[in-house]
């Protein structure tokens, strides 16, 4: 082979350079972290801790879905189920006030115990198909929420009582979802840029050739379910903590399903930004909305708009159309300063 | 001399349709081997079957004398034969340097070292393979674009580029100049040549006649999933058979012509 080798290709500059974009993200988690000290309303306090919550099931659903492009309407299952396990446990083994923090792991597991199956069974099929069958298996699984014994039925589950004051249980409950957050986006951003997801990313442009190429293309997406599963599992157990009750239809809720998958396309499927984006956007309007206005449907009936909007208007997300327009205005300047010489 | 890649007696049909029967194909090592033939007559058909994208009715298909019938795409591919496609298959949302490195994960996989799957993708080793095959194709430039954004004959070099990547010994090209302009068509048979020159084996479907006839040292010639001819492509040329089946009268050739034009 001849050829001299050339350095990769630079990078295009759809953001500021790397020392700005540290600073700003360094801003950003300073402002994050200190969040909870100076709004100490117990209103914003609830919409913190369900928009975190939010923000990890949002980016953990784009690991899988964003990245495979294997759209799941089913992540509900993962929630609800690390909702029910702890609520389970603890009701089982008499675990009273913050012991039930204990049973985190549980959650988890149950989640990776529930996507092997779930994924050996949906993943054999492609695309649409798969939609379909992750919508299935949820309803199973609403439904033995509402009918087992050991799941409380229709009244469900409550969790453990706290002996916290309400601002004490707010600005816990922010620390502990906003670790999850930043662990699932930190997951999120390592796995885009690896191996792992370049593969993942290849299935989802052509899963014929990436297979024909040697990626193992379903090991590869059941280990993406898997990973899915469990942040999903373990944000449904906190959810579940904070609001001190599971129900079958809130716990397995199918507007759930919906939500974070529009969280993931208004941010912008398969970024590792996007999902937060679209969850920082949606969950507090929902939170808001659902607190100030009587009538519930309303945020429904807004959403389901939303995701109308998104698809038609902005079907590639926020975060890539909006680089896309900065990265143009950049070059425009520079275009203009050149001129200027 | 044995032939570096075999199928012998090969049949497929698609309900009452038979892609191919008895047909037995070989290829030399080192050598550039052209399949020609009317469309229908079964050339992508022997690609699949060779390639493990599709599964023979019967026959067998031997590379370097061991059996690989019914093999998956990937254990063909791991084996040692790249394939292109007719209608170029590129990974559109990825860079065209991902596309490279994707097509880099299966010699990790035959190293058996067991790798850090967070690692970032691509080894300093394997990105410099990369940049090396894109500089010979000609497309370096483009190595941080999306592969999208790529023309159609830009997209074919990726393709090769990237089959090239696993260094298989013998290349299956689906009609590489198909829709492809002049020069770039020249850059292609230049880089096909001088990878034969460095040892690759070549089996090329084209209908592109002065781009096989220049290039390949033996052709064989289909019609209706059957090998009519083979040989020389003087030999063939001049063989009244091919010209019935496949060259036919000059209305065909205009057609032809119109075609690649």
């Amino acid at each position: 082979m001849t050829g001299p080798a050339t350095a990769p290709a630079g990078r295009h500059g759809l953001l500021p350079g790397r020392a700005a974009r540290a600073g700003l993200l360094a801003v950003v988690l300073a402002a994050t972290a200190v969040f909870p000290l100076i709004f100490t309303n117990q209103l914003v306090g609830t919409i913190g801790v369900d928009t975190l919550i939010f923000v990890a099931a949002a980016v953990a659903w784009n690991i899988f879905s964003g990245y495979s492009g294997y759209l799941s309407l089913g992540h509900a299952v993962f929630f609800g189920s690390g909702a029910y396990v702890v609520g389970i446990a603890a009701r089982d083994w008499q675990i009273t006030g913050a012991a039930e923090f204990a049973l985190l792991p549980l959650a988890a597991v149950t989640g990776a115990l529930i996507a092997v199956p779930f994924g050996l069974v949906a993943l054999r099929v492609r695309r649409h198909t798969f939609v379909v069958i992750t919508i299935a298996i949820f309803f199973i699984f609403q439904l033995m929420a509402f009918n087992l014994s050991f799941t409380g039925g229709t009244t469900g589950l409550d969790a453990p009582f706290l002996l916290w004051s309400p601002l004490m249980i707010n600005q816990r409950f922010y620390y502990m979802t906003l670790a999850l957050a930043l662990a699932a986006i930190g997951l999120s951003w390592l796995i885009r840029g690896s191996r792992f997801g370049l593969q993942l990313r290849a299935i989802r442009d052509d899963e014929d050739r990436a297979a024909s190429l040697g990626v193992r293309a379903t090991a590869v997406k059941l280990t993406a379910f898997v990973i899915s599963a469990v942040i999903t599992g373990l944000a449904g157990a906190l959810w579940f903590f904070f609001i001190e009750q599971v129900l079958p239809q809130s716990g397995f809720d199918p507007i759930f399903d919906l939500t974070v998958a529009l969280m993931a396309f208004l941010g912008g499927l398969g970024t590792v930004t996007g999902p937060i984006v679209g969850a920082l956007v949606i969950a507090p309007a929902q939170q808001y909305l659902t607190s100030q206005v009587q009538n519930s449907y309303l945020s429904q009936i807004l959403l389901g708009a939303l995701f109308l909007a998104v698809v038609l208007l902005l079907p590639r997300g926020l975060v890539p159309t909006v680089a896309e327009k900065l990265a143009l205005r950049r070059a425009r300047l520079a275009g203009d300063r050149e001129a200027e010489r | 001399m044995t032939a570096l890649l075999r199928a012998q007696g090969v049949g497929k049909a698609f309900g009452g349709v038979q892609a191919l029967a008895d047909c037995t194909v070989e290829v030399l090592p080192g050598s550039i081997t052209g399949l020609i033939g009317p469309n229908g007559s079964g050339k992508t058909t022997l690609f699949n079957v060779i390639t493990g994208h599709e599964r023979p009715d019967c026959g067998e298909v031997f590379f370097n004398d061991r059996k690989i019938t019914g093999a998956s795409p990937q254990q063909v591919f791991a084996a040692g034969i790249g394939r292109t496609f007719q209608l170029t298959r590129i990974f559109p949302r990825l860079t065209v340097l991902e596309n490279m490195l994707v097509a880099s994960q299966h010699i990790g996989a035959r190293s058996r070292r067991i790798r850090n799957p967070l690692a970032r993708a691509g080894g300093a080793a394997d990105r410099h393979r990369a940049m090396e095959l894109l500089e010979f194709t000609g497309i370096v430039g483009h190595a941080g674009a999306l592969a999208d954004t790529l023309s159609y004959g830009q997209r074919k070099l990726l393709e090769l580029s990237y089959v090239l990547v696993a260094d298989p010994a013998v290349m299956l090209l689906d009609e590489p100049t198909g829709g492809v302009n002049p020069s770039l068509i020249k850059l292609i048979s230049a880089r096909i040549k001088e990878l034969n020159a460095a040892g690759k084996t070549f089996l090329i479907v084209e209908h592109n006649m002065d781009f096989v006839m220049g290039l390949c040292q033996s052709v064989t010639v289909l019609d209706s999933g059957t090998v009519v001819a083979s040989g020389p492509p003087k030999q063939i040329r001049d063989d009244p058979k091919v010209l019935d089946a496949y060259l036919g009268s000059a209305e065909d050739d205009d057609e032809q012509a119109a075609a690649d034009g």
